[in-house]
């Protein structure tokens, strides 16, 4: 039987050092940011794995969103956002988060999705085509290829096969969400962002979506922020659990949730606050 | 216990009836003036169609003016006020959607654009006629450009700048942060931004102010004729297409002109019945412009906003 | 991918021929954007420049004392007078009683349209006024020459061919859908909290609108009419036409008299040398006209936004 370490009050935890042949993705270092005068994230530091599905739960309030937005720069189109600290990308190490790092490149690297659907004012094919072209990717087969595949990957194209030159708007609100999917995933990103992707959605749009974010996790590494602990539980491999803008806690969804070490970590869990 | 009890029930029922009668009475003031507004109103249309609605013919359309009033016409005026809204739309439009961009999207909220935008408010108050003092002093006399109509396409322009910038910003204003966030998160920049999703987003509220604007346009005199532009104007300017090549030329740009509104200025100054029943005439057909033209910014408005958004 | 490949993924975006040549026009269009912005700044200052500057020859050759207390204008005349006075009174009689018509009708609209009104009464009623805000001034002028004022003769004694009541009274007819927009959105915009709080105490809906609702929105209210007081000062047309072109300094409505605007316009008529005393004449009576309008406009803005921040 393993003693568990109890540690009762909540800190700033060094992840548990990862195996060796563990790939990771990305690497949080001390990562700190404000919106003007208030500071929301306090020294984070955490993996993202490769190829795996990572979770931040947490709080209203906790700062999940907040990290999550960092990843891809998003905060930089609202005045007074300031970083410090690193998200490293791996392997060479390139942070996202630095001020010679050009965000709209950064964009062009990390796809996100956010809460709300929200598709172009477009057809379904222009919508997943969109950011391509920002690419510069334009050769017709090329483009028709890859917005196949990603509304594949979306789990949507049977669906949307016969109508692609139809408005995004026609669509249900979980078929313009796994449109979005797709469109976050035609440029095949390094990372794919989703920001409480399913928290607007109907049950069975949301199991619909679940269902295919585990499959996404072989073609690119998944970074999903949720209120749903049970949709945590479900899909993600490894889970952090954020509080007032700090890491409490980070470590294999399993332990997380069976067995947490950090008092509060076990407090959110079984519904004692948040 | 019944007395003290009926008593605060007599007054309160008064009060009552009072505030009722209050309210009835406003409500009556309220539609009475807006009954004699209307009524005003349509006086007016209702002279000007009385007097001039029977002068309208084919020949009046296409005579020029003339010292008899028998045989004048508007010809060279709606001529010279359909060029002239060519220029001024071709200049407005794009600077002030230009000038509105670049405050929605670009502008920092520091002194210098709190000045621009303080700027814009107070152009939008300066009376039409320092327009055409600006006009007369700068492009006639200062650049020496003369009377023409390229001066009287500007000056419109810059006199309904305001109108087409504050058109511009409180459309792209209402776009939803949503679209901005999207947008950007697959990597546009800033001007692929601003070109390919907030502009399209906007046109309808665009295109209504830019109507707006052209309506008020037609219908300035005190500009022009601060310019200069002569009230009797017997020719047109130089047709824009011809036979040989260049096939297109721009000489009628640099014509001397005259327009509606200042032909009905002109007629209504002068002593004779006779030419206040071609001023009527003219009435008609500017405000059946410029309604029309505000009725279909309207129109567009409403039928616009319903393909953008589900 | 191989790791190679990895490493210099951002610097082959950073490096790709299409993504600069992006952001080069990124930063053009931002570079032509704040230009047309620029543009409007740049126009406030040729005003002031063209208004000054060609004006300085009037005010070199005619003392300033004269120009303000002279009570003759006649700048055409071999005994030429430069009074602005006459001028001044004019355009503050014609404004004055556009405000006297447009104040209260205004605020009995405005107050009906956003108090007591229902939505579909609104909706009818507001092509209305937008049908009388699109009316070119020249047809009101028309309209209060040819029309209203021998209709006016018959019921006002001593009202003569040309004046300032008739022109004064149309103009405030023209500003009322400004003022009416303006100060219909400021009451809208004072808190449903308020109305209720007046109704819980038992007030009618007029009480409420009146010791309420229009307090709540005065400084919104009051700009409309600051603004629409501009607009009627500022006015050419109407008051060329039906109040003559004769400068006239008087107390009494029921005569003709020419307004700045109407001066300036009744000069650009005729010959204007460039460079002659009566040429700068006009400009040295726009300057007025721009100084007055800009303080009723600055006035009006600040007000707005003051209104804007309280709410």
């Amino acid at each position: 039987m393993n003693e568990t370490l109890h540690i009762t009050s909540p800190a700033v935890t060094t992840p548990p050092p990862t195996p060796s042949d563990v790939s990771i993705r990305a690497r949080v270092s001390e990562l700190n940011f404000w919106y003007g005068k208030f500071q929301a994230l306090h020294s984070v530091s955490m993996p993202i794995q490769d190829n795996k599905v990572t979770a931040i739960i947490g709080p209203s309030g906790c700062g999940k969103s907040t990290l999550l937005r960092c990843f891809n720069r998003i905060h930089d189109l609202y005045p007074g956002a300031r970083y410090e600290g690193a998200i490293e990308l791996m392997p060479d190490g390139l942070n996202l988060v630095s001020r010679s790092v050009d965000p709209i490149l950064v964009r062009l690297m990390v796809g996100m999705v956010f809460q709300k659907p929200n598709p172009f004012p477009k057809s379904i094919y222009e919508n997943v085509a969109a950011g391509l072209y920002v690419r510069g990717i334009r050769n017709r087969s090329e483009v028709d290829g890859r917005v196949e595949h990603a509304l594949k990957q979306a789990a949507i194209w049977e669906e949307v096969q016969d109508r692609l030159k139809k408005p995004a708007y026609e669509l249900s609100g979980g078929q313009q969400q796994r449109l979005c999917i797709a469109r976050a995933l035609a440029p095949e990103p390094k990372l794919l962002l989703l920001d409480e992707p399913t928290s607007a959605l109907d049950p069975i749009a949301t199991a619909k979506i679940e269902s295919l974010i585990a499959d996404l996790a072989n073609d690119v590494t998944v970074v999903i922020v949720t209120h749903n602990m049970g949709q945590a539980a479900r899909i993600s491999d490894q889970t952090a659990f954020m509080h007032l803008g700090k890491l409490v806690e980070y470590g294999e969804t399993e332990q997380i949730f069976t067995n947490p070490t950090v008092d509060q970590t076990r407090d959110y869990i079984t519904g004692r606050f948040g | 216990m019944t007395a003290i009890t009926a008593d605060v029930g007599d007054n309160t029922r008064r009060l009552v009836e009072a505030k009722r009668r209050q309210d009835l009475i406003f409500g009556v003031v309220g539609i009475f003036v807006l009954v004699v507004v209307m009524g005003l109103l349509m006086t007016l249309v209702a002279d000007l169609l009385i007097d001039g609605l029977g002068r309208i013919t084919p020949e009046f359309l296409t005579s020029f003016p003339s010292r008899r009033a028998a045989n004048a016409g508007v010809l060279s005026a709606w001529v010279g006020t359909t060029l002239v809204m060519i220029v001024t739309a071709a200049i407005a439009v794009p600077l002030g959607v230009g000038a509105g961009l670049y405050l929605e999207e670009y502008a920092a909220k520091n002194v210098l654009t709190d000045a621009i935008e303080i700027n814009v408010s107070n152009l939008a108050g300066v009376p039409s006629i320092i327009y055409g003092l600006l006009a007369l002093g700068f492009f006639v006399y200062a650049l020496d450009m003369g009377q023409t109509i390229l001066v009287g396409g500007l000056v419109l322009s810059l006199l309904i700048l305001p109108i087409v910038i504050v058109a511009t910003r409180e459309a792209v204003r209402a776009i939803p942060s949503a679209l901005r966030e999207s947008a950007y998160g697959i990597g546009a920049n800033r001007w692929q931004v601003m070109w390919s999703y907030i502009l399209p987003s906007a046109r309808p509220g665009i295109l209504t102010g830019a109507i707006v604007g052209l309506s008020r346009a037609i219908g300035e005199t005190a500009p022009i004729i601060t310019i200069g532009a002569l009230t009797y104007i017997a020719f047109l300017p130089p047709a824009p297409i011809s036979a040989e090549p260049p096939f297109i030329n721009f000489e009628w740009l640099n014509s001397p002109f005259t327009v509606m509104p200042i032909q009905m200025f002109n007629w209504t100054s002068r002593p004779q019945a006779d030419f206040h029943v071609n001023a009527a005439a003219t009435g008609v057909l500017l405000l059946a412009m410029t309604l029309m033209m505000n009725g279909f910014a309207i129109y567009l408005r409403y039928r616009l906003r319903r393909t953008v958004r589900t | 991918m191989t790791a190679e490949a990895q490493i210099s993924e951002y610097q082959a975006l950073r490096n790709s021929a299409f993504l600069r040549r992006g952001r080069i026009l990124a930063a053009v269009m931002q570079a032509v954007l704040f230009a047309c912005a620029a543009v409007s700044v740049l126009i406030t200052a040729a005003i002031v420049w063209v208004l000054v500057s060609e004006s300085l020859p009037f005010f070199r050759q005619v003392p300033l004392w004269d120009f303000l207390t002279d009570t003759e204008w006649t700048p055409a005349f071999t005994e030429a007078h430069y009074g602005i006075l006459p001028l001044l009174t004019a355009t503050f009689w014609a404004a004055g009683i556009a405000m006297l018509v447009a104040t209260p009708l205004g605020l009995i609209l405005s107050v009906y349209l956003s108090e007591f009104a229902n939505p579909s009464v609104r909706e009818a009623l507001k092509p209305v006024l937008e049908m009388l805000a699109a009316v070119p001034t020249v047809v009101f002028g028309y309209f209060a020459l040819l029309f209203l004022t021998p209709l006016a003769k018959q019921f006002i004694p001593g009202l003569s061919g040309f004046n300032l009541l008739v022109p004064g009274f149309v103009m405030g007819l023209m500003i009322l859908p400004y003022v009416v927009s303006i100060s219909e959105d400021a009451m809208r915009a004072v808190p449903m909290a308020l109305r209720e709080g007046a109704f819980a105490i038992g007030m009618s809906r007029m009480q409420m609108a009146f010791q309420v609702v229009i307090p709540g929105a005065f400084s919104g209210v009051t700009a409309a009419y600051l603004l629409g007081f501009s607009r009627a000062v500022g006015e050419t047309m109407v008051v060329a036409i039906a109040a003559g072109q004769n400068p006239n300094l008087t107390g009494d409505p029921r005569e003709g008299a020419a307004t700045i605007t109407a001066y300036i316009v009744q000069m650009s008529l005729g010959d204007l040398p460039h460079g002659s005393l009566v040429y700068s004449t006009i400009f040295a009576a726009g300057l007025v006209l721009f100084g007055i309008t800009l303080i009723f406009n600055l006035m009006g803005f600040f007000l707005r936004r003051k209104f804007r921040e309280a709410y």
